[in-house]
């Protein structure tokens, strides 16, 4: 059995050879290679990786390049998850029947998608993988709205974005709907761990990926991506983002074990208002006009509710 | 380079196999390893920048959060010490500067034609710098 990397602080984890190139072509300061470099260098083992459609997948492979250093492999824009979990399932195979000319390796089987192929399009596949208990991790790259094609919403997209589909103007203050919780739906399958990271928190994702490696069955990772293009703010202001949307709780992380424990693993020293968070960005600019300003309180209500709902849960472990 | 079929790719440019050492590439750092034509690493972006960080070794205290929070791998630590910066890969977003902690910070934009030099000579010092981001917590 391989041992898990040992990481204790940013200067040890800073010796870790990337296994993810440069030269993708990703905007400037797009979180999505953030995460993806924290979660591939949060292990030496062989990794075996599926994209579904979405930038990651589109950046990261464009002919003749790739930049992927391990088996990568993408199929469609629903089934990165069913992909892997087909590798998964040979693996096993090869294994029972004593095949394998390393047995003790142990790949590590991941899955990414966007939020579209997540919430909407793969839904049903990654349900399916969840049921038949794959040991594989899904990590859905949150970024609220479909970036690669140019902004339309999706089902994570969160009351008030304006989105290509739901723009925002005088008669609508952009998407109605309220986002889909995914983690709720991922641990009441019975995952063994499902967890909300956020790249900005280093440390809170790599303990948790390694904990959903460590886990067996099928893991979920929901890994907020701030997207600087469909979310409108400077590039370099990637990690700043992320940091109001932790800290305001908009995006609280934490973990559920077995469908039922459900940990807080971070809890921000200040409370910042959600206010912060959706000024900083041009998706919810309009909701700082007279109009629509009463939609910033019920967000903050809303925000409020599901951080009381979630200490209630971890009191409970129910 | 040259364009290749879909059967055309080497063995090797996209799949690893399950021989050979434990956990190979996780440990090879990449000047030591043998990229394809086809890795994008091979390839550039620099022409996407209208600005290039600079580093300045005199401040930095390698906390190495310009390490973890870099999106295109340009930032090249060794041995728990960052050493410089990869113009090949960097597309100038400026994510480095902002979560830099020192004062003055020891990651600054400039201009993609200035001289490294010239940079280094006007580099702000404590006094001066607007660079007042508190130092974030690990």
């Amino acid at each position: 059995m391989s041992e898990i990397k040992k990481i204790k602080n940013l200067k040890e984890f800073s010796t870790s050879a990337d296994r993810f190139e440069g030269a993708n072509l990703l905007c400037p300061g797009c979180a999505h290679s953030i995460i993806v470099r924290e979660v591939l260098n949060a292990t030496n083992d062989d990794l075996i990786l599926a994209a579904s459609t979405g930038c990651l997948e589109v950046c990261t492979a464009v002919y003749p390049y790739t930049s992927w250093d391990a088996s990568w492999i993408h199929v469609g824009f629903e089934n990165g998850s069913s992909a892997v979990a087909g590798a998964e399932a040979m693996y096993k195979a090869l294994k029972t029947k004593g095949r394998l000319k390393q047995p003790d390796r142990t790949p590590k089987f991941v899955a990414f998608g966007g939020d579209g192929a997540t919430y909407d399009i793969g839904f049903q596949w990654i349900s399916g993988c969840f049921e038949r208990g794959h040991n594989i991790m899904y990590v859905c790259l949150d970024n609220e709205v479909y970036a690669n094609t140019g902004g339309q919403r999706s089902s994570s997209t969160p009351i008030g974005a304006s989105a290509t589909t739901t723009p925002a103007g005088s008669v609508s203050y952009g998407e109605k709907k309220n986002k889909k919780d995914m983690l709720a739906i991922m641990a009441a399958h019975g995952a063994p761990y499902v967890a909300q990271v956020a790249p900005n928190k280093w440390k809170d994702m790599v303990a948790k990926i390694q904990k959903g490696f460590a886990a067996e069955g099928p893991v979920y990772i929901n890994a907020m991506s701030a997207c600087t293009t469909e979310w409108k703010f400077a590039p370099e202001d990637t990690i700043s983002i992320s940091d109001l949307a932790t800290d305001s709780l908009v995006f609280p992380l934490y973990e559920i074990i077995d469908g039922t424990q459900l940990n807080i693993t971070y809890r921000p020293k200040n409370i910042i208002p959600v206010r912060d968070y959706l000024g900083a960005q041009g998706r919810f600019k309009h909701l700082f006009t007279k109009q629509y300003e009463y939609l910033i309180d019920e967000w903050q209500a809303r925000v409020d509710a599901k951080w009381e709902y979630l200490q209630r849960r971890e009191e409970a472990s129910v | 380079m040259e364009k290749k079929g879909w059967d055309g790719f080497e063995i090797g440019a996209m799949l690893r196999s399950f021989e050979g050492a434990v956990s190979g590439i996780a440990t090879i750092l990449p000047e030591d390893r043998p990229y394809s034509a086809s890795s994008s690493f091979t390839a550039s972006v620099a022409d996407w920048r209208i600005q290039k960080p600079l580093f300045n070794k005199d401040y930095c205290i390698d906390c190495q959060f310009c390490w973890v929070y870099c999106p295109d791998l340009s930032i090249i630590s060794r041995d728990k010490k960052m050493v410089g910066i990869d113009f090949d890969h960097c597309k100038g977003c400026g994510i480095c500067v902002q979560v830099c902690p020192t004062n003055p910070k020891s990651l600054l934009m400039f201009p993609e034609q200035i001289e490294e030099e010239v940079a280094l000579a006007e580099w702000p010092t404590k006094n001066t710098s607007k660079a007042t981001t508190e130092a974030k917590e690990e």
